[in-house]
């Protein structure tokens, strides 16, 4: 078994040059020194690919893209992960799935056209949806999220999309929030699923034509990158742009009036809105807009921001636990009290770390950016 | 002859709808008592299939949403009767997991009716007997789970 040569061609894996930088800032490798990209870049490239595919570690992989970051020739590690585990998908071979495998069902679940969902049980009277207009709220997993994890974590996800509802009204704008929408499949796209991933996208898009948008706005960096890129790239492109609440917030910042926080807060760069999207100054620029806050960065920021620890809900293990407590380190050391996400899974991530040993708690307030936003705007 | 037999079977099957029902059945308890009502030979219907597992409290929302994933009409968690649970408070546990897999199944669209949290100890042999005929009765009034693929 060899990796085809025309996946190894479009993820540039020819050009590597064996300086081992990715497997220098790998955040995985860092702890467990089992994984390294640079080797499993070069069993595919120069040996049977056996080892690589039956290899659980093959899965660890955040697909992150801090290696890609830092590669001097580009090579396109994450997406050269995703076409082997494509690979060993078929071979029947599966990585370790947290909470045994129950959001992959549910996103397998939701591809099914005849199921008629139950998602839209958070919208209270408070905020104004229409059923057809210009622009779309993508809530994402949120509802599913609110009945797996809020009970144990002590948060409400449905908060995010209700504040992301507030924030939009704030501005005018009655979003259309769909009553039957799928799962937009990121996850599925990255663990090699690509058949389910265009079933999805097919249910999704074939939504949006009938709503007739023109703009979707979504509070998820990985939806947004799903919307934005990866369904352009494989299922053709629609007529509608995409945005994620930081950059609408960014641009109509003159239009909101902050009440005073006085809070000392820091930033998480979630991957796929940062390295994959190229969003950094939207975020800060509106957290450092709200009077009284006082913004510190990380340690590790912007275009070096540290992942938090395990994507696609697969294999979390000892070495997520370490990626995690290290990056809550690093926002104690910046003097912040509040850890500002704006990706709903580094905050659900963040929070399992939290849990557990009393002696190591840091006792860091995270939140998510849109929470935050809606607390400083003045009613 | 034999494609004749074939024919009206395909032809029943088409018009009396038998819901595949999965049962999860701890051990010490639950799958005990489904034994009892085996060896007591109390007739009830043959259209679920016993998972046993060795406590209630492992049943978490995975299972039972792979279960429906895979086509099952019904899923039915089965334990101890509180203070009867051999690892103490197991039971407990499956109350709080089950309370998590009833609001996702409500979410994706299913009738929470679909599933079920039931307690039967190994002496009810006669309860288990009761349950499952309820709980097909109840599956077949529900009619196929709209991910069950092979009955439309």
């Amino acid at each position: 078994m060899t990796i085809a040569t025309d996946k190894l061609k479009s993820n540039r894996a020819f050009l590597c040059l064996e300086c081992g930088k990715c497997t220098a800032v790998c955040p995985i490798s860092r702890y467990n020194e089992l994984f390294s990209p640079r080797r499993m870049l070069a069993e595919g490239l120069f040996y049977d690919a056996e080892n690589l595919i039956s290899d659980k570690l093959l899965w660890s992989c955040l697909t992150c893209q801090l290696c890609s970051q830092r590669c001097p020739v580009d090579v396109r590690f994450s997406e050269y992960m995703r076409d082997v585990r494509a690979d060993a998908y078929l071979q029947g071979k599966r990585g370790n799935p947290s909470h045994g495998g129950a959001l992959h069902y549910i996103m397998e679940m939701v591809s099914e056209s005849k199921l008629k969902q139950n998602r839209t049980g958070w919208i209270n009277g408070d905020l104004k949806v229409k059923k057809k207009g210009d622009v779309l709220y993508f809530v994402g997993c949120l509802p599913y999220y609110q009945d797996f994890f809020a009970k144990d974590f002590d948060f409400s996800p449905v908060s995010i999309a209700a504040d992301t509802v507030k924030i939009l009204n704030y501005l005018g704008i009655e979003p259309v929030i769909l009553d039957n929408e799928r799962c937009c499949g990121h996850d599925l796209y990255w663990l090699g699923q690509l058949q389910k991933f265009d079933e999805l996208g097919e249910e999704n898009m074939k939504q949006f034509e009938k709503s007739e948008v023109k703009t979707i706005v979504t509070a998820c960096p990985e939806c947004a990158l799903v919307l934005k890129r990866l369904y352009p790239e494989r299922l053709g492109s629609g007529k509608y742009e995409v945005k994620h609440i930081t950059e609408l917030v960014a641009e109509n910042i003159d239009k909101f009036n902050f009440k005073e926080l006085g809070e000392k807060a820091t930033y998480q760069d979630p991957c796929r809105l940062g390295r994959y999207l190229n969003v950094y100054d939207q975020p800060r620029d509106s957290i450092k807009s709200i009077p009284g806050v006082e913004f510190t960065e990380l340690a590790h920021c912007r275009r070096g921001a540290i992942c938090c620890g395990t994507t696609n809900w697969m294999n979390c293990d000892i070495t997520s636990k370490q990626i995690q407590k290290s990056r809550l380190q690093e926002a104690v050391q910046s003097g912040a009290g509040t850890l500002i996400t704006a990706c709903p899974k580094c905050q659900i991530h963040f929070r399992c770390a939290e849990m557990g040993d009393e002696n190591e708690k840091t006792g860091i307030e995270i939140t998510d950016f849109v929470n935050f936003i809606a607390k400083a705007i003045d009613n | 002859m034999a494609k004749s037999a074939e024919k009206t079977k395909k032809s029943k099957s088409k018009k009396v709808f038998t819901p595949n029902i999965v049962a999860f059945a701890c051990n010490w308890c639950s799958y005990a008592g489904a034994d009892a009502a085996g060896v007591n030979r109390l007739q009830h219907s043959p259209n679920f299939r016993i998972i046993r597992t060795m406590c209630s409290g492992r049943v978490t929302p995975a299972f039972v949403l792979k279960a429906f994933n895979a086509g099952a009409d019904g899923v039915l968690v089965s334990g101890c009767h509180f203070g009867d649970c051999h690892y103490i408070f197991g039971n407990h546990k499956a109350v709080e997991q089950f309370d998590k897999t009833k609001a996702l199944v409500k979410t994706l669209g299913l009738d929470e009716r679909r599933v079920r949290l039931e307690w039967v100890s190994a002496a009810e042999g006669p309860r288990w007997a009761e349950l499952i005929n309820e709980f097909v009765e109840q599956i077949t009034a529900l009619g196929p789970s709209p991910l069950n693929h092979k009955k439309k």
